[in-house]
Protein backbone atom coordinates (compact mmCIF):
# COMPACT_ATOMS: atom_id res chain seq x y z
CA UNK A 1 0.00 0.00 0.00
CA UNK A 2 2.57 2.53 1.11
CA UNK A 3 4.75 1.43 -1.76
CA UNK A 4 2.21 2.55 -4.31
CA UNK A 5 1.74 5.96 -2.77
CA UNK A 6 5.43 6.57 -2.25
CA UNK A 7 6.49 9.87 -3.71
CA UNK A 8 3.07 10.25 -5.31
CA UNK A 9 2.66 13.99 -5.58
CA UNK A 10 6.41 14.62 -5.66
CA UNK A 11 6.62 12.49 -8.79
CA UNK A 12 4.03 14.47 -10.72
CA UNK A 13 5.08 17.86 -9.39
CA UNK A 14 8.71 17.26 -10.24
CA UNK A 15 7.77 16.28 -13.79
CA UNK A 16 5.43 19.26 -14.22
CA UNK A 17 8.16 21.56 -12.95
CA UNK A 18 10.62 19.89 -15.30
CA UNK A 19 8.34 20.65 -18.24
CA UNK A 20 7.98 24.28 -17.19
CA UNK A 21 11.75 24.62 -16.77
CA UNK A 22 12.10 23.23 -20.27
CA UNK A 23 10.35 26.23 -21.82
CA UNK A 24 10.97 29.02 -19.33
CA UNK A 25 12.64 31.99 -21.02
CA UNK A 26 16.28 32.63 -20.16
CA UNK A 27 18.73 35.25 -21.45
CA UNK A 28 19.92 34.56 -24.97
CA UNK A 29 23.46 33.51 -23.99
CA UNK A 30 22.21 30.83 -21.59
CA UNK A 31 19.88 29.18 -24.05
CA UNK A 32 22.25 26.48 -25.37
CA UNK A 33 23.20 25.49 -21.81
CA UNK A 34 19.73 24.50 -20.69
CA UNK A 35 19.99 20.95 -19.35
CA UNK A 36 17.63 18.21 -20.49
CA UNK A 37 15.43 18.53 -17.39
CA UNK A 38 13.08 15.69 -18.23
CA UNK A 39 16.07 13.46 -18.93
CA UNK A 40 17.56 14.24 -15.52
CA UNK A 41 14.23 13.58 -13.80
CA UNK A 42 13.74 10.30 -15.63
CA UNK A 43 17.24 9.27 -14.53
CA UNK A 44 16.50 10.13 -10.91
CA UNK A 45 13.11 8.45 -10.74
CA UNK A 46 14.39 5.37 -12.53
CA UNK A 47 17.21 5.15 -9.98
CA UNK A 48 14.95 5.58 -6.99
CA UNK A 49 11.67 3.93 -7.88
CA UNK A 50 12.03 1.87 -11.03
CA UNK A 51 8.42 0.72 -10.76
CA UNK A 52 7.29 4.29 -11.44
CA UNK A 53 9.41 4.94 -14.51
CA UNK A 54 9.18 2.21 -17.06
CA UNK A 55 9.79 2.52 -20.77
CA UNK A 56 6.10 3.32 -21.25
CA UNK A 57 6.21 6.26 -18.83
CA UNK A 58 9.39 7.57 -20.46
CA UNK A 59 7.69 7.32 -23.86
CA UNK A 60 4.62 9.25 -22.68
CA UNK A 61 6.76 11.96 -21.07
CA UNK A 62 8.72 12.28 -24.29
CA UNK A 63 5.55 12.74 -26.32
CA UNK A 64 4.47 15.44 -23.84
CA UNK A 65 7.67 17.36 -24.39
CA UNK A 66 7.40 16.92 -28.16
CA UNK A 67 3.98 18.54 -28.08
CA UNK A 68 5.13 21.25 -25.69
CA UNK A 69 8.07 22.48 -27.73
CA UNK A 70 6.84 21.40 -31.13
CA UNK A 71 9.59 18.98 -32.10
CA UNK A 72 8.94 16.07 -34.42
CA UNK A 73 6.38 13.88 -32.64
CA UNK A 74 8.38 11.01 -31.17
CA UNK A 75 11.81 12.63 -30.97
CA UNK A 76 11.88 13.14 -27.22
CA UNK A 77 9.95 9.91 -26.72
CA UNK A 78 12.76 8.09 -28.52
CA UNK A 79 15.44 9.83 -26.47
CA UNK A 80 13.75 9.33 -23.10
CA UNK A 81 13.02 5.67 -23.79
CA UNK A 82 16.73 5.21 -24.56
CA UNK A 83 17.70 6.95 -21.32
CA UNK A 84 15.22 4.96 -19.25
CA UNK A 85 16.43 1.71 -20.77
CA UNK A 86 20.10 2.43 -19.99
CA UNK A 87 19.16 3.41 -16.46
CA UNK A 88 17.01 0.35 -15.75
CA UNK A 89 19.70 -1.92 -17.17
CA UNK A 90 22.53 -0.47 -15.07
CA UNK A 91 20.47 0.66 -12.12
CA UNK A 92 21.96 -1.80 -9.62
CA UNK A 93 25.44 -0.54 -10.36
CA UNK A 94 24.65 3.19 -10.61
CA UNK A 95 22.76 3.25 -7.34
CA UNK A 96 25.84 2.47 -5.29
CA UNK A 97 28.29 4.66 -7.15
CA UNK A 98 29.78 7.54 -5.18
CA UNK A 99 28.28 10.85 -6.18
CA UNK A 100 31.05 11.98 -8.53
CA UNK A 101 30.98 8.69 -10.42
CA UNK A 102 27.22 8.95 -10.66
CA UNK A 103 27.59 12.45 -12.09
CA UNK A 104 30.06 11.12 -14.66
CA UNK A 105 27.62 8.36 -15.59
CA UNK A 106 24.90 10.99 -16.00
CA UNK A 107 27.26 12.97 -18.23
CA UNK A 108 27.84 9.89 -20.39
CA UNK A 109 24.10 9.19 -20.63
CA UNK A 110 23.32 12.79 -21.56
CA UNK A 111 26.13 12.93 -24.14
CA UNK A 112 24.75 9.76 -25.66
CA UNK A 113 21.38 11.50 -25.75
CA UNK A 114 22.95 14.44 -27.62
CA UNK A 115 24.39 12.03 -30.20
CA UNK A 116 20.92 10.52 -30.62
CA UNK A 117 19.42 14.00 -31.02
CA UNK A 118 21.96 14.91 -33.66
CA UNK A 119 21.31 11.65 -35.51
CA UNK A 120 17.53 12.08 -35.44
CA UNK A 121 17.63 15.72 -36.52
CA UNK A 122 20.10 15.23 -39.30
CA UNK A 123 17.92 12.46 -40.70
CA UNK A 124 14.79 14.60 -40.40
CA UNK A 125 16.23 17.76 -41.91
CA UNK A 126 18.83 20.45 -41.62
CA UNK A 127 20.52 21.18 -38.37
CA UNK A 128 23.41 23.50 -37.67
CA UNK A 129 25.20 22.95 -34.37
CA UNK A 130 28.20 24.51 -32.68
CA UNK A 131 30.40 23.49 -29.77
CA UNK A 132 27.79 24.75 -27.31
CA UNK A 133 25.52 21.93 -28.44
CA UNK A 134 27.68 19.60 -26.36
CA UNK A 135 27.66 21.81 -23.25
CA UNK A 136 24.11 21.10 -22.07
CA UNK A 137 25.08 17.56 -20.88
CA UNK A 138 27.97 19.06 -18.89
CA UNK A 139 25.58 21.48 -17.20
CA UNK A 140 23.24 18.57 -16.52
CA UNK A 141 26.03 16.51 -14.93
CA UNK A 142 27.15 19.45 -12.79
CA UNK A 143 23.58 19.99 -11.62
CA UNK A 144 23.05 16.29 -10.97
CA UNK A 145 24.39 16.06 -7.38
CA UNK A 146 22.26 19.03 -6.29
CA UNK A 147 19.17 17.70 -7.98
CA UNK A 148 19.82 14.28 -6.48
CA UNK A 149 20.23 15.60 -2.94
CA UNK A 150 17.26 17.93 -3.21
CA UNK A 151 14.85 15.32 -4.52
CA UNK A 152 16.20 12.76 -2.06
CA UNK A 153 15.58 15.13 0.80
CA UNK A 154 12.08 16.06 -0.36
CA UNK A 155 11.20 12.43 -0.77
CA UNK A 156 12.51 11.44 2.64
CA UNK A 157 10.53 14.20 4.32
CA UNK A 158 7.31 13.11 2.72
CA UNK A 159 7.69 9.45 3.31
CA UNK A 160 5.33 8.33 6.09
CA UNK A 161 7.28 7.20 9.11
CA UNK A 162 6.98 3.46 9.23
CA UNK A 163 9.49 2.20 11.78
CA UNK B 1 22.31 -26.03 -13.14
CA UNK B 2 23.47 -23.52 -15.65
CA UNK B 3 20.78 -24.63 -18.03
CA UNK B 4 18.05 -23.98 -15.52
CA UNK B 5 19.35 -20.50 -14.67
CA UNK B 6 20.25 -19.16 -18.04
CA UNK B 7 16.91 -19.29 -19.82
CA UNK B 8 15.20 -17.26 -17.11
CA UNK B 9 17.92 -14.62 -17.15
CA UNK B 10 17.95 -14.58 -20.90
CA UNK B 11 14.20 -14.34 -21.33
CA UNK B 12 13.97 -11.48 -18.84
CA UNK B 13 16.68 -9.56 -20.65
CA UNK B 14 15.31 -10.27 -24.06
CA UNK B 15 11.84 -9.13 -23.05
CA UNK B 16 13.35 -5.89 -21.77
CA UNK B 17 15.27 -5.44 -24.99
CA UNK B 18 12.21 -6.38 -27.01
CA UNK B 19 10.16 -3.76 -25.23
CA UNK B 20 12.94 -1.22 -25.86
CA UNK B 21 12.98 -2.08 -29.55
CA UNK B 22 9.20 -1.92 -29.59
CA UNK B 23 9.04 1.56 -28.08
CA UNK B 24 11.90 2.87 -30.22
CA UNK B 25 10.17 1.49 -33.29
CA UNK B 26 6.90 3.22 -32.36
CA UNK B 27 8.77 6.49 -31.76
CA UNK B 28 10.62 6.17 -35.05
CA UNK B 29 7.38 5.38 -36.89
CA UNK B 30 5.69 8.41 -35.31
CA UNK B 31 8.58 10.63 -36.38
CA UNK B 32 8.53 9.26 -39.91
CA UNK B 33 4.77 9.79 -40.24
CA UNK B 34 4.97 13.25 -38.67
CA UNK B 35 7.84 14.17 -40.99
CA UNK B 36 6.26 12.87 -44.18
CA UNK B 37 2.60 13.69 -43.80
CA UNK B 38 0.16 15.96 -42.06
CA UNK B 39 -1.92 13.15 -40.57
CA UNK B 40 -0.53 13.67 -37.07
CA UNK B 41 -0.46 17.45 -37.27
CA UNK B 42 -4.22 17.66 -36.74
CA UNK B 43 -4.10 15.48 -33.66
CA UNK B 44 -1.05 17.30 -32.38
CA UNK B 45 -2.77 20.63 -32.96
CA UNK B 46 -5.68 19.54 -30.82
CA UNK B 47 -3.55 18.24 -27.97
CA UNK B 48 -1.20 21.21 -28.09
CA UNK B 49 -3.91 23.36 -26.52
CA UNK B 50 -3.12 21.54 -23.29
CA UNK B 51 0.36 23.06 -23.30
CA UNK B 52 -1.19 26.44 -22.49
CA UNK B 53 -0.89 26.13 -18.70
CA UNK B 54 2.77 25.15 -18.98
CA UNK B 55 3.47 28.21 -21.15
CA UNK B 56 1.48 30.36 -18.76
CA UNK B 57 3.56 29.15 -15.81
CA UNK B 58 6.80 29.47 -17.73
CA UNK B 59 6.07 33.06 -18.71
CA UNK B 60 4.93 34.02 -15.21
CA UNK B 61 8.39 35.28 -14.10
CA UNK B 62 8.64 37.53 -17.15
CA UNK B 63 5.15 38.91 -16.61
CA UNK B 64 5.82 39.43 -12.91
CA UNK B 65 9.06 41.24 -13.66
CA UNK B 66 7.37 43.47 -16.19
CA UNK B 67 4.47 44.25 -13.87
CA UNK B 68 6.94 45.05 -11.09
CA UNK B 69 8.94 47.35 -13.36
CA UNK B 70 5.78 49.11 -14.49
CA UNK B 71 4.70 49.59 -10.89
CA UNK B 72 7.92 51.14 -9.70
CA UNK B 73 8.89 52.98 -12.88
CA UNK B 74 9.63 56.56 -12.07
CA UNK B 75 7.33 59.28 -13.24
CA UNK B 76 10.19 61.09 -14.90
CA UNK B 77 11.09 57.99 -16.84
CA UNK B 78 7.53 57.58 -18.02
CA UNK B 79 7.30 61.21 -19.07
CA UNK B 80 10.52 60.87 -21.03
CA UNK B 81 9.29 57.68 -22.67
CA UNK B 82 5.98 59.36 -23.47
CA UNK B 83 7.74 62.29 -25.15
CA UNK B 84 9.94 59.91 -27.12
CA UNK B 85 6.95 57.89 -28.28
CA UNK B 86 5.09 61.06 -29.29
CA UNK B 87 8.02 62.08 -31.42
CA UNK B 88 8.15 58.67 -33.08
CA UNK B 89 4.41 58.76 -33.65
CA UNK B 90 4.67 62.17 -35.33
CA UNK B 91 7.42 60.94 -37.61
CA UNK B 92 5.49 57.79 -38.42
CA UNK B 93 2.34 59.78 -39.15
CA UNK B 94 4.27 62.05 -41.46
CA UNK B 95 5.43 58.93 -43.29
CA UNK B 96 1.91 57.52 -43.39
CA UNK B 97 0.37 60.67 -44.83
CA UNK B 98 2.93 60.51 -47.62
CA UNK B 99 2.08 56.87 -48.23
CA UNK B 100 -1.62 57.71 -48.15
CA UNK B 101 -1.27 60.19 -50.95
CA UNK B 102 0.77 57.69 -52.92
CA UNK B 103 -1.71 54.89 -52.44
CA UNK B 104 -4.51 57.23 -53.49
CA UNK B 105 -2.61 57.99 -56.63
CA UNK B 106 -1.97 54.29 -57.06
CA UNK B 107 -5.69 53.59 -56.65
CA UNK B 108 -6.56 56.14 -59.34
CA UNK B 109 -4.03 54.66 -61.73
CA UNK B 110 -5.31 51.17 -61.03
CA UNK B 111 -8.88 52.30 -61.62
CA UNK B 112 -7.73 53.74 -64.95
CA UNK B 113 -6.20 50.40 -65.81
CA UNK B 114 -9.38 48.71 -64.62
CA UNK B 115 -7.44 46.39 -62.39
CA UNK B 116 -9.91 43.85 -61.14
CA UNK B 117 -8.93 42.05 -58.01
CA UNK B 118 -6.74 44.40 -56.14
CA UNK B 119 -4.89 42.81 -53.26
CA UNK B 120 -4.51 44.83 -50.14
CA UNK B 121 -1.95 44.15 -47.49
CA UNK B 122 -3.42 43.39 -44.12
CA UNK B 123 -1.35 43.46 -40.94
CA UNK B 124 -2.23 41.87 -37.65
CA UNK B 125 -0.38 42.52 -34.42
CA UNK B 126 0.75 39.51 -32.41
CA UNK B 127 2.68 39.18 -29.18
CA UNK B 128 5.60 36.85 -28.79
CA UNK B 129 5.20 34.20 -26.11
CA UNK B 130 8.30 34.45 -23.98
CA UNK B 131 9.02 30.76 -23.96
CA UNK B 132 12.16 29.07 -25.19
CA UNK B 133 11.88 26.29 -27.64
CA UNK B 134 14.99 24.39 -28.64
CA UNK B 135 17.90 26.78 -29.33
CA UNK B 136 18.95 24.72 -32.36
CA UNK B 137 15.60 25.11 -34.02
CA UNK B 138 14.89 28.71 -34.86
CA UNK B 139 11.25 28.87 -33.94
CA UNK B 140 9.05 31.34 -32.09
CA UNK B 141 5.61 31.09 -30.59
CA UNK B 142 3.14 33.92 -31.07
CA UNK B 143 -0.10 34.45 -29.17
CA UNK B 144 -2.39 34.49 -32.21
CA UNK B 145 -3.67 31.34 -33.82
CA UNK B 146 -6.07 29.98 -36.39
CA UNK B 147 -9.03 31.24 -34.34
CA UNK B 148 -7.67 34.76 -34.89
CA UNK B 149 -7.29 34.08 -38.58
CA UNK B 150 -3.62 33.18 -38.71
CA UNK B 151 -2.78 30.97 -41.65
CA UNK B 152 0.18 28.89 -42.61
CA UNK B 153 2.82 30.74 -44.63
CA UNK B 154 1.95 34.26 -43.51
CA UNK B 155 4.94 36.59 -43.36
CA UNK B 156 5.98 37.73 -39.89
CA UNK B 157 7.90 40.97 -39.44
CA UNK B 158 8.90 43.37 -36.70
CA UNK B 159 9.62 47.08 -36.90
CA UNK B 160 12.97 46.53 -38.63
CA UNK B 161 12.41 43.73 -41.05
CA UNK B 162 11.26 40.22 -41.82
CA UNK B 163 11.32 37.75 -38.94
CA UNK B 164 10.02 34.62 -40.63
CA UNK B 165 6.78 32.93 -41.59
CA UNK B 166 3.98 31.07 -39.86
CA UNK B 167 4.74 27.38 -39.87
CA UNK B 168 1.99 25.83 -37.82
CA UNK B 169 -1.10 27.71 -36.67
CA UNK B 170 -2.68 26.16 -33.56
CA UNK B 171 -5.99 27.28 -32.08
CA UNK B 172 -4.72 30.25 -30.07
CA UNK B 173 -1.02 30.14 -30.85
CA UNK B 174 1.16 29.72 -33.86
CA UNK B 175 4.65 28.46 -34.44
CA UNK B 176 6.84 30.73 -36.55
CA UNK B 177 9.94 29.58 -38.40
CA UNK B 178 12.60 32.29 -38.46
CA UNK B 179 14.55 33.21 -41.58
CA UNK B 180 17.72 32.08 -39.79
CA UNK B 181 16.53 28.47 -39.42
CA UNK B 182 18.88 26.22 -41.40
CA UNK B 183 15.86 24.79 -43.21
CA UNK B 184 14.55 28.15 -44.39
CA UNK B 185 15.17 29.97 -47.65
CA UNK B 186 13.64 33.14 -49.00
CA UNK B 187 13.77 34.87 -52.39
CA UNK B 188 15.23 38.37 -52.06
CA UNK B 189 16.33 41.22 -54.28
CA UNK B 190 18.95 43.87 -53.77
CA UNK B 191 17.19 47.18 -53.11
CA UNK B 192 19.74 49.19 -55.12
CA UNK B 193 19.49 47.35 -58.45
CA UNK B 194 16.87 44.61 -58.19
CA UNK B 195 19.39 41.77 -58.44
CA UNK B 196 17.67 38.56 -57.38
CA UNK B 197 19.05 35.93 -55.03
CA UNK B 198 17.96 33.44 -52.41
CA UNK B 199 18.86 33.95 -48.75
CA UNK B 200 19.32 30.77 -46.76
CA UNK B 201 19.20 30.49 -42.97
CA UNK B 202 22.40 29.26 -41.37
CA UNK B 203 21.33 28.32 -37.87
CA UNK B 204 23.09 31.40 -36.52
CA UNK B 205 20.90 34.16 -35.27
CA UNK B 206 22.87 36.96 -36.98
CA UNK B 207 23.78 35.43 -40.36
CA UNK B 208 22.08 34.61 -43.66
CA UNK B 209 23.87 33.17 -46.65
CA UNK B 210 23.34 33.92 -50.34
CA UNK B 211 25.23 31.29 -52.31
CA UNK B 212 25.66 30.93 -56.09
CA UNK B 213 25.93 34.57 -57.00
CA UNK B 214 27.78 35.14 -60.28
CA UNK B 215 31.03 37.07 -59.81
CA UNK B 216 29.82 39.56 -62.37
CA UNK B 217 26.76 40.40 -60.27
CA UNK B 218 26.65 43.86 -58.77
CA UNK B 219 26.38 43.21 -55.06
CA UNK B 220 28.50 44.97 -52.46
CA UNK B 221 28.85 45.20 -48.72
CA UNK B 222 26.11 47.40 -47.25
CA UNK B 223 23.46 46.52 -49.85
CA UNK B 224 19.95 46.16 -48.44
CA UNK B 225 18.02 43.01 -49.27
CA UNK B 226 14.24 43.13 -49.67
CA UNK B 227 11.77 40.33 -50.20
CA UNK B 228 11.28 39.97 -53.94
CA UNK B 229 7.68 38.79 -53.73
CA UNK B 230 8.51 35.92 -56.08
CA UNK B 231 6.86 32.68 -55.14
CA UNK B 232 3.84 34.54 -53.82
CA UNK B 233 4.41 33.67 -50.17
CA UNK B 234 5.76 37.00 -49.07
CA UNK B 235 4.66 40.45 -50.06
CA UNK B 236 7.49 42.15 -51.94
CA UNK B 237 9.59 44.96 -50.54
CA UNK B 238 9.92 43.96 -46.90
CA UNK B 239 13.46 44.64 -45.63
CA UNK B 240 15.24 41.38 -44.84
CA UNK B 241 18.96 41.84 -44.31
CA UNK B 242 22.06 43.83 -45.07
CA UNK B 243 25.06 42.41 -46.91
CA UNK B 244 28.13 42.28 -44.71
CA UNK B 245 30.56 40.19 -46.72
CA UNK B 246 31.01 38.96 -50.28
CA UNK B 247 33.61 36.30 -51.02
CA UNK B 248 34.35 33.50 -53.45
CA UNK B 249 32.94 30.07 -52.61
CA UNK B 250 35.06 26.90 -52.40
CA UNK B 251 34.79 26.08 -56.07
CA UNK B 252 35.74 29.69 -56.96
CA UNK B 253 33.06 29.77 -59.66
CA UNK B 254 30.45 31.65 -57.68
CA UNK B 255 30.45 34.25 -54.96
CA UNK B 256 28.82 33.80 -51.58
CA UNK B 257 27.37 36.77 -49.78
CA UNK B 258 26.74 36.88 -46.08
CA UNK B 259 24.05 39.11 -44.66
CA UNK B 260 22.91 40.30 -41.25
CA UNK B 261 19.15 40.07 -40.67
CA UNK B 262 17.58 43.45 -39.94
CA UNK B 263 14.82 42.20 -37.65
CA UNK B 264 15.61 41.87 -33.96
CA UNK B 265 15.58 38.10 -34.13
CA UNK B 266 16.70 37.48 -30.59
CA UNK B 267 13.61 38.61 -28.74
CA UNK B 268 11.25 41.42 -29.44
CA UNK B 269 7.89 41.93 -27.86
CA UNK B 270 5.50 42.17 -30.74
CA UNK B 271 5.46 41.23 -34.38
CA UNK B 272 3.23 41.93 -37.37
CA UNK B 273 1.56 39.19 -39.36
CA UNK B 274 1.10 40.18 -43.00
CA UNK B 275 -1.44 38.77 -45.35
CA UNK B 276 -3.01 39.66 -48.65
CA UNK B 277 -6.72 40.16 -48.60
CA UNK B 278 -9.03 40.31 -51.54
CA UNK B 279 -11.23 43.07 -50.09
CA UNK B 280 -9.94 46.64 -49.82
CA UNK B 281 -8.55 47.87 -46.53
CA UNK B 282 -11.33 49.10 -44.26
CA UNK B 283 -11.16 50.74 -40.86
CA UNK B 284 -10.68 48.03 -38.19
CA UNK B 285 -14.29 47.93 -37.02
CA UNK B 286 -15.69 47.59 -40.52
CA UNK B 287 -13.01 45.10 -41.43
CA UNK B 288 -14.00 42.98 -38.46
CA UNK B 289 -17.63 43.22 -39.47
CA UNK B 290 -16.98 42.28 -43.09
CA UNK B 291 -14.81 39.38 -41.95
CA UNK B 292 -17.91 37.95 -40.29
CA UNK B 293 -20.03 38.42 -43.37
CA UNK B 294 -19.59 36.49 -46.59
CA UNK B 295 -16.60 37.53 -48.69
CA UNK B 296 -17.17 40.51 -50.97
CA UNK B 297 -17.15 39.64 -54.69
CA UNK B 298 -14.02 40.84 -56.44
CA UNK B 299 -15.88 43.24 -58.74
CA UNK B 300 -17.67 44.91 -55.86
CA UNK B 301 -14.40 45.22 -53.99
CA UNK B 302 -12.71 46.79 -56.98
CA UNK B 303 -15.63 49.18 -57.39
CA UNK B 304 -15.48 50.43 -53.81
CA UNK B 305 -11.74 50.88 -54.15
CA UNK B 306 -12.20 52.94 -57.27
CA UNK B 307 -14.82 55.12 -55.64
CA UNK B 308 -13.02 55.60 -52.37
CA UNK B 309 -10.65 58.40 -53.43
CA UNK B 310 -13.45 60.61 -54.73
Amino acid sequence: MSRVREGGWLFWISLALGLVLTVVAVPEVWRPYRPFWLGLLVIWWALETPDRIGLGMAFTLGLTQDILIGTLLGEHAFRLVAIAFILLRFRARLRFFPMWQQALAVLAILLNDRVLTLAIRSIAGDIAIDWQFWMAPVVGAVLWPWLFLMLDDLRRRNRPREA
Amino acid sequence: MRNSENPALFSEQSSGTLRLIGYLAIAAALMAVDHRSDVLAGIQRRIAGLAGPAYWLATAPVRLGRAGRDAVAERAGLVRENAELRKQLLLAQAGISQIDSMSEENNRLRALLEARNRLSLHAQLAGLLEVDLDPYRHRLLIDQGSEQGVRRGQAVMDAHGLVGQVLEPLANRAEVIMITDPGHAIPVRVARNGLRAIAYGTGEVDRLELPHIPFSADIVVGDQLLTSGLGGHFPGGIPVAEIREVRGDDSATFAIAEATPLAGLTRGNQVLLLSYQKEPALPPSEAAASAQASPVPAEAAAATTAEAPQ
